[in-house]
Formats: C-alpha cells, structure tokens, sequence
C-alpha cells in the first residue's frame, strides 16, 4: 500500500455546520502548547480578536441579516496552506517548506526574521514573538506532525458538528463540489481556497457570501511566487546586458581617449 | 598637505549629532536585550515599518550617486565628474554600511545576518537582495580603499586597486542595477495588501529611475554643500550635468508613474480627499512636479540655488516614495480592526542617528582623507 501520509492532504471547512464552540481553538492550544495572551471585552465574541503568536486559530463570529431573519456565522480561521505558498518563496533561507503532505512548515533553526513572510502572505497569517529577544515565527503547523503519523489534525478531530471534511486533497475538492451540487440553493457558488491565490489546501463553503464573512476576494487566482520569480528570471539577461554594454562603452571611450593622447603631441 | 585641517570637526552641530549617536546605541543596546516589541512599534499587521522604509530603502536610494559617477567617470570616460568620483563613492558606501547595520538591526535575530549566504533560497527577492548588500559593500569598500591607503602610504594597494578598478565599477554598476530594482521586486508579491496608487509590474523599474533621481540630486545636494563648507571652488559644469541627467531620469519616472495612476485606480482617485490620494499627491509634487519645473531649461540648470532647491525636494520626496510604498500604501488593507502603525520614538532616534553618523563620518572623512584630490592644488 502506498504511504498515505505523503500525498497531498486538505480540508474541506463547511462554515454551515459551525456552532462556534472553540473546541477548535481549545485542542489547537492543547497539541500546540500554545500559552494564552491577555484580552478584553470589545463587543464581539472573536476571541482573541485577531490570531497571535500564541493563537493559531481562532473562529471570527459575524452577525447578520438574511432573509430579513438575523443569522450568525462562525468562521474557522487558520493558515490555509496555500499550493506555491507566498511565504516560502519570500523565505531567504528556506525556513518555510511546503511538505509533500501539504503543511507549511517553519524551522526556526534557519530563521532570521526578516518578517517578510509575513509581509507577503495574502491572509495576514505568520505572526510574531514581538515581546521575545530570539522570537520566532508562528503560524499553524496543519498537524504535521500528527500527519506524518497518520493522524488527523487535532482540531478536526475534536469538531463535534464534522465542520471539516479531512483526506486527500483530490477527494477533499471532489467533496465541496459534491455538497454544491447535491444542495442546490444551500451554499453560495464558490468555494473559497479553490483558486484563490493558485489554490490552497484548506477550503471552505459558505451559505452567506464570503465577502460578509470578512474573506478578502481582491486576491488574485494566481500562484503568487510567480509575481517575483518572474523579475527573477530577469536576472541573467540584466547581468549579460550590462555587463556587455559596459565593456562595449568602456572600449570606444577608451579609444578616443588615445586618439585624444595621440592628437595632442 | 593631503588633508583639510582648516574642516572645524568640533562644531555645535557636530557635538548634537554625537549626542543623538549616543542615544541611538543606547536604544540599540536595549532592542537587542529586550526585542523589537520593546522599542519599536511594529505588529503583526504591520511587520515593516520606519527602519525598512527610511533607513534600508532610503538610505540605499540615497546611495545610487555612487554607482551612477563611478560608472560615468570611469566606464564612459567623463572626465568632467572626476573630482567628485571620490565623494559620491564614499557617500554611498556610508549608505549602504548604514543600510546594512539597519537590517541587522530589523531582523528578529540579528546574528544570523550571515545565513543567507549560506542558505540558498534563489526564489527569495529577500535572498537576492540580501546577496547583493553583500557583494555591492564589498565592491563600494574596494572602489574607497584607495583614499584609506594614500593615508597610510600603501602604495603597492593603491596600484593594485587602480589596475583592477574598471572592472570593479563594471561590477558595482550592475549589482546596483539589480539591487536597486530588487527593492522595488520585494513589493511585487503583495498585490492585494498594497494600494494600487503603488502597486504596480512596474515597480522594479520604477525603484531604479527614482534611485537615479535620488543618487544624481544627492550628489549635487553634497557638493554644493561640501563646496560651501570647505571653501572650495563649486564648478557649475558639474552641477548643470547632474542637473540634466536628474531631469532625464524625472520624465521617464513621471510618465511611467502617470501611465500606472491612469491604467490603476486614475486620475481622479487622488482628488478624493483619501489619505493615499493626499501621500501620493504630496510625493508626486515634492519629487517630480517641483523638481522638474525648476529646471526644465537650460538657463535654469545654470542656477545654483534652483538646483539646490531642486536636489533638497528629490530627496525628500524620493523618500517619500520608500515611506508610501512601505507604509502609507499597506493602510488600506493592513489598518482594519484597531491596526495601526506609527514609528515609536525609539525608532526615530535609531533612525536620526543613522543619519548623524553618516554627517560626522562624511566630515571626518573629509577632513583627513583626500575626498577632493582636485581641489588640492587650489587651497
């Protein structure tokens, strides 16, 4: 049999079945040893308000009207794993990987902190040790070490409502169109994560528009990485371009210089 | 005599610069004992803030004079700009061993500044940057050895660098290239979180021409103010020239900035009264209208004090620019929910004192090397 745990996994996050109980948020500290940071009440049950360097994921409560009927929305949020991730490209020295299993990974050993995963990453995901003097950076794992022994991601084993569909990343996508196809009218017709920023390995559906959900929708459906492979790839042709009109200039320059040398005796 | 001791070095000014460096290493003490969240204002929304945009993107912006008269004089043989090859050189080696203190002093762990040589990761814009500090520092400390040897009479150094010093500039020419336009590559995997007043393919491109902008009006804004404070002769051909190549590089900036703003978010969006329309207008007036207007002509270019107001707007507005690019562009997207960034005043006195050390190691220099080989026989 194949080693299961080396092809591509995902999870499929169907955002109607979410009663926003945190259990999530509970067994993601719980695997993680995450600590917790102090917070204060804002008028809104998200909590912690954003995620953190101590947080990897957390569910956003939105509040709204359908049918002129008030409905709520939980939102499971968490690194979604992109395909060709924006932060390992931006990584100058390979601290982050994308696995063969699908999780981005950190090794904190090679890390600088130069923070520009942070800056490229399109959900504003890797968070940072601010407070420490050697901080790192943190994000959720996707498990992979759970993975790697074949089990599946703490969070989505401790969902008591299956929010997240976990396998294969082919039978998680065949899944969401699926439950698209077979609800006609239930969820609205996008899966987010499908395209967005080239594909992520996380994936959700929706019965209330992303973009009320707080899902940002001005992400491209592109991989990103190739936004600045392709100045890259530039590279070359500018070192033999300049490189050769500069001896070029140098040769004639210098030529008239002699002549100038030799006119004047 | 080889150096100027009539430079006063002991001035007001200069005992306020040192009293700000002082601080500054102070500040610097502490961030690297108690971290960045201690001194600086940076969070997760807002990972980058003054250090990067001021002091590492301007600071090597300010730098670009160096290539762009080492290359003039010593690649296209325009003997005009020789006697002020050795100031720019040095100016922008300043900037980027400022640069390069800056980023260590940015990153989370700064003794691991080194990795990057080690740890490839070539489809890093970060990697390649981070390479061509390196490589571009060592070339600037070759093409300014010979000033240091002539100090102390190593005259086979002095021969050794002037034979190999064409393909030296050669070099540095091209890692400028690359390294100013990198700069502006970093920004191109971010193109939903930035403002499309900014974001654009272009923006390589467009970090190079306003480089040339920059480095050009430094280099003027320096001599001019060198020529005043050591009482040598400023020579007007000179300042004309670099006049000229900073009003060339300003038009092919305003029409690729135009081009970006008409096809983007257009015209219209920067009278909205939005505080991106306002940062955009502002850095557009300062570093290119002004600036151009002012020496649009040939009689204009022989002015003196348009130029110097000229040089002054370009480096403020160009500066400008690195600030928008790097924070005022992010607002839109990053500052939702509470999230906002504004330097600390720990940030702003590391960042004053930068730029002190770079006043005092200038007049230092200026006064004990032989910065203006030229003006040797005049004094």
């Amino acid at each position: 049999m194949a080693n299961t745990n080396s092809i591509s996994k995902g999870v499929l996050v169907d955002l109607t079945h979410c009663i926003g109980c945190r259990g999530c948020q509970v067994a993601c500290k719980s695997w993680n040893e995450r600590s917790v940071k102090e917070t204060t009440m804002y008028g809104n049950f998200t909590n912690p308000p954003e995620l953190n360097s101590e947080c990897y994921t957390n569910i956003r409560y939105i509040e709204q009207e359908k049918d002129s009927q008030p409905v709520w929305s939980f939102i499971k949020n968490q690194c979604l794993h992109c395909k060709n991730p924006a932060c390992v490209s931006a990584c100058p020295v390979k601290a982050l990987r994308k696995t063969a299993a699908g999780p981005v990974t950190y090794d904190f050993s090679r890390c600088i902190g130069c923070r520009y995963c942070m800056l490229a990453c399109p959900f504003y995901i890797p968070k940072y040790e601010w407070e420490k003097a050697l901080p790192w950076v943190r994000k959720c794992t996707f498990c992979s070490e759970r993975i790697k022994a074949d089990m599946i991601p703490a969070c989505v084993k401790v969902c008591p409502t299956k929010t997240m569909f976990y396998g294969n990343y082919e039978d998680v996508l065949k899944e969401a169109n699926a439950r698209l196809t077979k609800n006609p009218g239930k969820y609205v017709n996008h899966i987010y994560g499908k395209d967005e920023a080239g594909g992520t390995s996380w994936i959700y559906l929706s019965d209330v528009p992303f973009e009320s959900l707080g899902f940002d929708m001005k992400i491209p459906a592109k991989e990103l990485p190739d936004l600045t492979w392709a100045y890259i790839t530039k590279i070359p042709v500018v070192i033999v371009g300049v490189l050769a009109a500069g001896a070029v200039s140098w040769a004639i320059t210098r030529r008239n210089k002699n002549m100038d040398r030799e006119e004047k005796p | 005599m080889n150096s100027h001791q009539e430079i006063k070095l002991w001035t007001p000014l200069t005992k306020v610069l040192v009293g700000i460096m002082a601080l500054g290493i102070l500040i610097i003490l502490y961030r690297l004992v108690a971290g960045l969240g201690a001194v600086t204002n940076l969070n997760d929304r807002f990972p980058w803030g003054l250090w990067i945009g001021m002091d590492v993107l301007g600071g090597v912006a300010m730098a670009a004079g160096g290539f762009l008269i080492a290359g003039a004089v010593y690649i296209l043989n325009m003997k005009k700009y020789k006697p002020i090859v050795r100031a720019s050189i040095l100016n922008a080696f300043f900037g980027y061993v400022l640069a390069a203190t800056a980023i260590s002093l940015d990153i989370g762990i700064p003794y691991r500044i080194w990795h990057p040589v080690f740890m490839w990761q070539i489809h890093s814009i970060m990697w390649v940057v981070a390479i061509h500090v390196v490589l571009y520092t060592t070339t600037l400390a070759t093409e300014s050895s010979p000033m240091f040897f002539e100090k102390f009479k190593m005259e086979k150094a002095v021969k050794f660098v002037h034979a190999i010093l064409t393909p030296v500039v050669l070099f540095g020419v091209l890692l400028s290239v690359l390294h100013q336009s990198s700069l502006g590559a970093v920004y191109l995997i971010v193109p939903a979180k930035m403002s499309p007043f900014w974001y654009s393919s272009q923006l390589p491109t467009m970090f190079l021409a306003s480089a040339v902008m920059m480095g050009l009006s430094m280099v003027s804004f320096e001599t001019i103010v060198s020529g005043r404070a050591f009482k040598h002769e400023i020579n007007m051909d000179i300042l004309s020239g670099l006049a000229r190549g900073m009003v060339i590089a300003a038009v092919i900036y305003l029409g690729m900035k135009m081009w970006f703003l008409v096809k983007g978010p257009g015209i219209a969006a920067v009278f909205s009264g939005s505080m991106e329309g306002i940062m955009y207008l502002l850095e557009m007036v300062i570093s290119v209208f002004i600036p151009i207007g002012l020496l649009a002509t040939k009689t204009a270019r022989a002015d003196m004090k348009r130029i110097f107001a000229a040089d002054i707007l370009v480096i403020a507005g160009v500066l400008i620019n690195r600030l928008n690019v790097a924070i005022f562009g992010m607002y839109r997207d990053a500052g939702v929910r509470g999230a906002w960034y504004f330097p600390s005043w720990m940030e702003i006195v590391v960042t004053l004192a930068f730029i002190s050390f770079a006043i005092v190691g200038f007049k230092v220099s200026a006064k004990y090397l032989r910065l203006f080989p030229e003006s040797d026989s005049k004094s």
